[in-house]
């Protein structure tokens, strides 16, 4: 049997789609872990990078945490944290919390870095006839600088949305549920269905996130801008990645 | 909570694998970098080409790395290529980018000078373009090394030949021996800090003209 008839058995096998360790249980896992991670990271990262956007206070403080944050390789901060939070709950101590925690570490930088750059990208002159027109200050963000900067600031949230479902699947390497189990088990097993299974559903899963957001981002672009596509700058051809 | 016997007693298998990492991680940069740096120069003669290969490149980059890994096994079975295959893919996606948004970087009067000059295409490339293209590049490689840095621990998925510090993660989550992990985990942590400090040194030496302009921060 082929790696491929093998993974189309094991994909559409019904025993795989029930139970404790079936498909629709550990989408459920996975999409669990990423969407509160994420939203932890948004309640830290997105005031954070608003403010020091806004005030321009403390960027400093926030691209080193931002390059920090982006250094430490995922596997070993859920690594570093494993034992300590192990020793306070043996259970959800190997898995859930570390896991989590590394995630959180993997979202909070590119959230932070574009919240504080498209709020401090916004033109100053505007901001300041918002501030001779007596707009308070949390009214400028809110009202001008919030609506000018979401493209970015939505950009630095697909981005770490996208990282997280991706990395998410790491978590399986210790004993985290989600859709990273089967491709661990299958490994570990030597079950060509159920690891090759596994891949093609954690990258469906990962590239679908990556198009809705995108697909987000672009409406939002287009609602900031008045029209419905986003103007095709270079940037958007070839995105460089650069760090500060 | 640490077991100090134990490190002291691994010291050599401390060393062995940080070299293995270095090596692996290496390699897949300096490979990275050549294919990008080929497939950038192609890029900037045919615009067209942009678009497709960084489509490519972006949607290589949602594949989680252990699922990279794991299907490369069964692809290509076990060697160093299934280690460093996915580790180049990986480090692609970044640098072919950055080396393509050099090459826009250069300032279009500075093309038609040289052209006025009568450098040749190549001429031109070598000369003109791919120096003042270096800070872009360079800031890829950074990010590129501090990336595959973290990438190499996953390798240890594919057995205990890989992985260089991520083995020690690897079979310390096994044992649940925590000592182990700790000697997998901050070395890695240091590696991958001390590459983003280097490469930030290196960009510095190799932009010397850049040196007052402060870096930016570029999201991502």
């Amino acid at each position: 049997m082929t790696v491929i008839d093998a993974t189309a058995a094991w994909l559409t096998d019904p025993a795989n789609w029930t139970g404790p360790n079936g498909i629709p249980v550990r989408l459920a896992e996975h999409l669990g872990v990423s969407l509160v991670s994420l939203l932890i990271a948004l309640a830290i990262a997105l005031p954070a990078g608003l403010y020091v956007g806004h005030t321009r206070r403390g960027s400093g403080i926030a691209v080193g945490i931002a390059n920090v944050g982006r250094a430490v390789p995922s596997i070993a901060l859920i690594g570093l944290v494993l034992p300590i939070t192990q020793a306070f709950d043996p259970a959800r101590g190997f898995s859930l919390y570390p896991s989590v925690l590394a995630m959180v570490a993997l979202a909070v930088p590119p959230i932070l870095v574009n919240a504080f750059a498209g709020i401090r990208g916004v033109d100053a002159e505007v901001v300041g006839a918002a501030r001779g027109m007596g707009l308070t200050e949390l009214q400028i963000l809110r009202r001008i600088e919030v609506p000018l900067a979401l493209p970015v600031v939505l950009g630095g949230i697909r981005s770490a949305a996208v990282q997280v479902i991706a990395t998410t699947t790491l978590g399986a390497i210790f004993a985290l549920g989600g859709l990273g189990r089967y491709v661990v088990d299958g490994l570990a097993q030597n079950d060509d269905g159920m690891l090759f299974g596994g891949v093609v559903l954690v990258a469906t899963l990962a590239m679908t996130a990556e198009g809705l957001l995108a697909g987000l981002q672009r409406l939002a672009a287009g609602a900031t801008t008045g029209s419905g596509r986003r103007p095709r700058s270079r940037a958007t051809l070839a995105r460089p990645i650069a760090a500060p | 909570m640490i077991d100090w016997g134990w490190l002291a007693d691994h010291v050599p298998a401390l060393l062995y694998r940080t070299g293995q990492h270095l090596y692996l991680a290496a390699i897949a940069v300096a490979v990275g970098l050549a294919i990008s740096l080929a497939l950038g120069v192609l890029a900037a003669r045919h615009r067209r080409l942009v678009l497709p290969f960084t489509f490519v490149a972006d949607l290589v980059y949602t594949i989680p790395s252990i699922a990279l890994f794991a299907a490369l096994v069964v692809v290509v079975g076990l060697s160093v290529l299934t280690a460093e295959v996915p580790l180049v893919l990986y480090t692609l996606v970044i640098l072919f980018r950055n080396v393509v948004a050099g090459f826009d970087a250069v300032p279009p009067d500075v093309r038609d000078a040289a052209d006025a000059m009568s450098y040749s295409g190549t001429a031109r490339l070598v000369r003109v373009e791919l120096p003042l293209a270096v800070p872009l590049i360079a800031a890829g490689v950074r990010v590129a090394a501090v990336s595959t840095i973290g990438l190499v621990t996953i390798s240890a998925l594919l057995g205990d030949a890989f992985g260089g510090l991520g083995f020690f993660i690897f079979e310390g989550a096994r044992r649940g021996f925590a000592t182990e992990i700790y000697a997998g985990a901050i070395p890695t942590i240091l590696l991958a800090l001390a590459a983003d400090r280097l490469f930030v040194r290196v960009q510095a030496w190799l932009t010397p003209w850049e040196r007052r302009a402060q870096a930016e921060v570029v999201p991502g």
